[in-house]
């Protein structure tokens, strides 16, 4: 033998898997998602998403680079991945100058502050985009209408979101006769087909949601997510809705409730270590999502309640464990 | 088909040698037995420099109830007692035996243990002691790589009683086929030595597990069972650690064996099909557990098989008989990739417990490299004993034992699932496997505190 | 008007809170010998625990409360600082021999062949559980630095070019935490000697000579040269191993001389016994 022989502790197999594969993995499934935002929001689409993956990769290879002394992480896929899941958190016409300082915030303060990778808190994607509905809201809510806009950036028709529609409906009938959420609920008629292939406005990611299902489809054969925080989510708003009485088909299908089901809340960094904690988590968002949706000022809650729920996750990991095998349940 | 409920892993089988018939392995010159080839005390040498010794001969004693016998493979001189270096480097007790020609001849002319020692009659009037003393002063071990004393296990401890024999043909581990290959060709043998084994220890029903990529087995084996009501064999999904004791218990029966409890708590038994087979020569025949088989493997090996082997043959003989160590060798194992351990010394003898013996080349035998933790689950989910090892491991690197201890670090069975599933190659077994250790030394001295 | 109300209710709200601490701080007030922080002060605040306490504010109550400093011993503060401690509880101090951390192994990547390469987390104590480590010697230091990593003063770093530990006397406390953390336990504490100067074995393996020196140059054969090169008793060899006693050792470094593979190491003298042979042996070529 020319070579020493190598010795390391058991195992000397390992899966393949990779952090690369498991982003870029996630990248694959936003394909469905990125094609449709494509064709409905065309030109103001393609401008939002290429700054917003070109400044996320270049703000944390700066970091990496010039400030952390580290090799670059860039081609691991995570930066590309935040910069897409940020793009389809913006509507189509937001200038280029607002989605870059999103990217600055995301992968800056929302991951890179935090030391990178593996050590953030919060989702970085949804740090980028809260801030920037809290400093630009005008820019942050007016909302392109799909498909007549293809070929308009900036310069794009703006319509209300189902979601906005109710919310506005709403808060005047509210005003007027202080009638109850049912009353807005109708006020707007929605056409469930049109929102579930997405022919209603919103944020270039969020408004098929076929697509996204494709997506989730996707993750779950290759096994990058399991279905625990989707569909604990999912079925935390089904089930509160049904509650208070609301329409579901509406809750589940209009604004970003499945953008942030399958691809926000699954964030691995930002979610919860076990089984359990994860259907804790997902239905802890689904009720925040609802209540935010319905009781609180903004007609969308999602990305406040994913966020919310990701400061609650190292409590989670703390006090929810899986069961041990053969912890209290004796057989014979 | 029935498997083990929590966690595991499907690595690739890579059963290369699957279908190789069992090769004996000609009588070596020379031998080495290590002392300590079993779990528990080890055996203490009873021969001295000079002395000669014909095959099967006794060259270690038992030295207390959790120990075992060692034999002599071949006749010869003995011509060496003492520390010796075994795979790993690290030196310890032997004795090796040299044959001179004459003996080398002569035991190659006489066969031994061919015929049968007890007639079928005289096995079937014996109590269950006479047989548990037989496999205790054969010597023979758990053959599935923990080398547990047998006969302990068929006893168990007063006031608990067993009622079910569970035979591991699993073979979980990726490119091991041993037991695969003893199950093809001995098939009658086995089930005798189960039904001995069950005599043994008391009980009236025994399942016989194997994994469903060993189809042929099942068949034949099922075969033979036409009409016994007692001896049944259950087909197992694939999945990785099957094998292991308590998931074998949970897919045969769907028993699960308490936290820092023992198999026979819950009254089941674990034995591995080649220990049914070594029990069956030692109770018919009268043979030591002399020799095993070991399946030697690597994706580069040219002569890689099955291999009847004598006990305490080199090594470097064994793996030269299955074509040398190939140039491009990065890591030899002992026992399978998932739980094999890597060796350094390839001239130190084979062990009762070694099942078999994996060359990987070099460009497999690299680790990933390390990333920090993206907290992704997969090691939570792969774990089959409900730990959280990413939290195990930062507990053990930094040296926190009493958390470590808190949160179960004592029921990790080393399968490896979770270094193997993760994305960031982490070494996360490495650490816990230090924790266990580090909590397991730490109770101990606080049990001998009190 | 209303300005007055927010002053009234702000300022009541204010003497409430104040009172309440007032009252809690009287009625949970821990009444704490004021030498036990005094003591504390002077400790270094390691929490090493090689006094044998849980901690340095245990040490330093066990101090306040003690008879009698001989038991109370803190490798770390040093004996300036024990002075100090035995001035405030009024009691005696007791001066010890200052000790040091020395590597019981000398095989450098030089003299002591690699024959695998380890892959895995860089920690001695799981490169111990695969066997002799990436040298064939099963005895010997393993080289990943776990003694430089609990290290608290510092004072021990890994030479890149030896592969290693060096422990730097001037920072070394002799606290012993890095001896009891030592998997292969090759570190010993030793009396620092006069003017730092010291002799010591640097080898642990107990192997017959033949297969010792075949896995390290520097390795203790055992062959009694040292014992017989002694003139105070200081050497002993046992399992094939030699040993010398602080306590009788002269510092006469004949033993070094003797030694046939340079396991005896020297430090703290001006002229190395390395030097001190090389100038012998020049100054008898210059005789003749």
């Amino acid at each position: 033998m020319n070579q020493l022989l190598t010795i390391s502790a058991s195992p000397h197999v390992h899966t393949g898997r990779t952090v690369a594969s498991c982003m870029w993995n996630v990248v694959i499934a936003l394909l469905p998602a990125l094609a449709a935002s494509l064709y409905f929001f065309g030109l103001g689409a393609a401008v939002v998403i290429l700054t917003s993956v070109a400044g996320c990769v270049t703000v944390e290879y700066a970091v990496t680079r010039w400030m952390f002394h580290r090799p670059a992480t860039i081609l691991n896929g995570s930066a590309v991945l935040t910069g897409l899941l940020l793009a389809f958190n913006l509507p189509s016409n937001i200038p280029v100058w607002i989605v870059l300082i999103g990217c600055v915030v995301a992968i800056g303060i929302g991951k890179m502050a935090f030391g990178g990778l593996g050590c953030n808190v919060w989702n970085p994607a949804l740090v980028g985009r809260v801030f920037l509905l809290i400093s630009f809201p005008v820019q942050m809510t007016s909302w392109p209408l799909p498909i007549v806009n293809r070929l308009n950036y900036t310069d794009a028709v703006t319509g209300a979101t189902t979601l906005g529609a109710i919310k506005m409906s709403e808060m005047s009938s509210e005003a007027v006769a202080g009638a109850s959420v049912d009353a807005g609920m109708t006020a707007f008629s929605v056409d469930t087909l049109q929102n579930f292939i997405g022919g209603v406005g919103g944020s270039l990611g969020e408004v098929s949601a076929l697509a996204l299902l494709l997506g989730f489809a996707y993750l779950l054969v290759t096994r990058t997510i399991t279905w625990h925080i989707p569909v604990s989510m999912v079925g935390a708003v089904a089930l509160f809705t049904l509650l208070i009485g609301g329409d579901i088909m509406v809750e589940l299908l209009s604004g970003g409730l499945l953008l942030g089901a399958i691809f926000m809340a699954t964030d691995y960094v930002t979610s919860p270590m076990t089984k359990r904690g994860m259907v804790l988590f997902g239905a802890m968002i689904g009720v925040i999502t609802v209540v935010i949706r319905h009781w609180g000022a903004y007609p969308e809650g999602v990305s406040f309640a994913i966020l919310l729920m990701n400061s609650f996750v190292p409590l989670i990991d703390r006090y929810v464990k899986p069961r041990k095998f053969g912890e209290r349940r004796r057989v014979r | 088909m029935r498997t083990f409920r929590m966690g595991g892993v499907h690595p690739p089988e890579n059963k290369l040698t699957a279908g190789c018939r069992i090769l004996d392995v000609d009588l070596p010159r020379e031998v080495t037995i290590a002392m300590s080839q079993h779990i528990g005390a080890p055996a203490i040498c009873v021969v001295g420099k000079g002395d000669h010794v014909d095959r099967g001969a006794m060259v270690g004693k038992a030295s207390g109830f959790v120990s075992a016998n060692v034999f002599t493979p071949i006749s010869g001189t003995v011509t060496g007692v003492g520390k010796i270096k075994n795979a790993y480097g690290m030196p310890v007790d032997s004795v090796t035996i040299t044959a001179t020609e004459e003996d080398h001849e002569k035991d190659a002319e006489r066969p031994l243990w061919t015929s049968a020692l007890r007639s079928s009659d005289d096995i079937a009037a014996m109590s269950a002691k006479d047989i548990v003393d037989i496999i205790g002063e054969a010597g023979i071990v758990g053959l599935g790589g923990a080398s547990f004393p047998t006969r302990v296990k068929l006893s168990p401890p007063p006031g608990k009683h067993a009622d079910i024999l569970i035979v591991n043909g699993a073979e979980c581990e990726p490119y091991l086929t041993n037991d695969h290959a003893l199950m093809l060709e001995h098939p009658d043998e086995i089930l005798a030595g189960v039904r001995l084994m069950m005599r043994g220890a008391g009980v009236d029903k025994a399942i016989i597990g194997i994994e469903s990529n060993k189809m042929d087995a099942v068949r034949l084996l099922r075969g033979r069972l036409e009409g016994d009501k007692s001896v049944s064999v259950m087909e197992l999904q694939m999945k990785y650690p099957q094998g292991g004791e308590k998931q074998l218990i949970q897919a045969a029966t769907g028993r699960e064996v308490p936290s820092g409890a023992l198999p026979v708590d819950v009254g089941a038994i674990v034995q591995n099909v080649a220990s049914a087979y070594a029990v069956y020569e030692a109770v018919v025949f009268g043979k030591p557990l002399v020799d095993r088989v070991v399946t030697v493997t690597g994706p580069s090996l040219s002569g890689r098989g099955n291999y009847r082997v004598p006990i305490g043959m080199s090594m470097a003989a064994l793996i030269g008989i299955a074509g040398g160590i190939p140039g491009d060798s990065g890591k030899i194992i002992l026992g399978g990739p998932m739980m094999g351990r890597t060796i350094v010394n390839v001239d130190a003898p084979t062990m009762k417990g070694v099942s078999g013996i994996l060359i990987l080349p070099r460009e497999q035998s690299a680790r990933g490299d390390v990333y920090p933790c993206i907290r992704c689950a997969g090691c939570v989910l792969a774990c089959p004993m409900g730990l959280e090892p990413y939290r195990l491991s930062l507990l053990s690197a930094h040296s926190h034992w009493d958390s470590a201890e808190g949160e179960g670090i004592a029921n990790c069975i080393e399968c490896g699932c979770c270094s193997y599933s993760c994305p960031s190659s982490r070494p996360l077994l490495d650490y816990i496997r230090l924790g266990k250790n580090t909590v397991m030394a730490i109770r101990k001295s606080r049990s001998v505190q009190k | 008007m209303s300005i007055l109300y927010a002053i009234i209710v702000l300022g009541g709200i204010g003497l409430l809170g104040a009172g309440i601490l007032f009252l809690v701080s009287k009625r949970f007030y821990v009444k704490e010998d004021p030498r036990i922080a005094l003591i504390e002060e002077l400790l270094p605040g390691a929490n090493c625990g090689s006094c044998g306490r849980s901690g340095c504010h245990d040490f330093a109550c066990a101090c306040a409360s003690a008879t009698s400093l001989d038991s109370l011993v803190c490798p770390g503060a040093g004996d300036e600082a024990m002075k100090k401690i035995a001035g405030i509880v009024g009691l005696d101090s007791v001066v010890t021999r200052p000790m040091v951390a020395s590597l019981k192994c000398g095989g450098s990547c030089q003299v002591r062949p690699a024959i695998s390469e380890y892959d895995g987390a860089s920690s001695c104590a799981i490169l111990q559980q695969l066997g002799s480590g990436t040298t064939g010697c099963p005895f010997g230091c393993l080289g990943c630095g776990d003694c430089a990593e609990v290290c608290n003063w510092n004072a021990i770093h890994i030479d890149p070019v030896s592969g290693l530990p060096v422990v730097d006397a001037d920072k070394c406390t002799g606290c012993g935490v890095c001896v009891s953390k030592c998997p292969r336990h090759v570190l010993e504490l030793r009396p620092k000697g006069p003017k730092g100067r010291r002799v010591w074995v640097a080898c642990s393996n107990t192997e017959r000579g033949a297969i010792a020196r075949k896995e390290c140059g520097a390795a203790c054969i055992g062959c009694m040269k040292c014992e017989k090169a002694c003139a105070f008793g200081a050497v002993s060899v046992k399992d094939n191993l030699s040993y010398i006693d602080a306590e009788k050792c002269k510092l006469c470094r004949k033993c070094i001389l003797a030694c046939p593979t340079g396991a005896i190491l020297d430090s703290g003298f001006p002229v190395s016994a390395k030097e001190m042979a090389e100038i012998a042996l020049s100054k008898q070529k210059n005789n003749n």
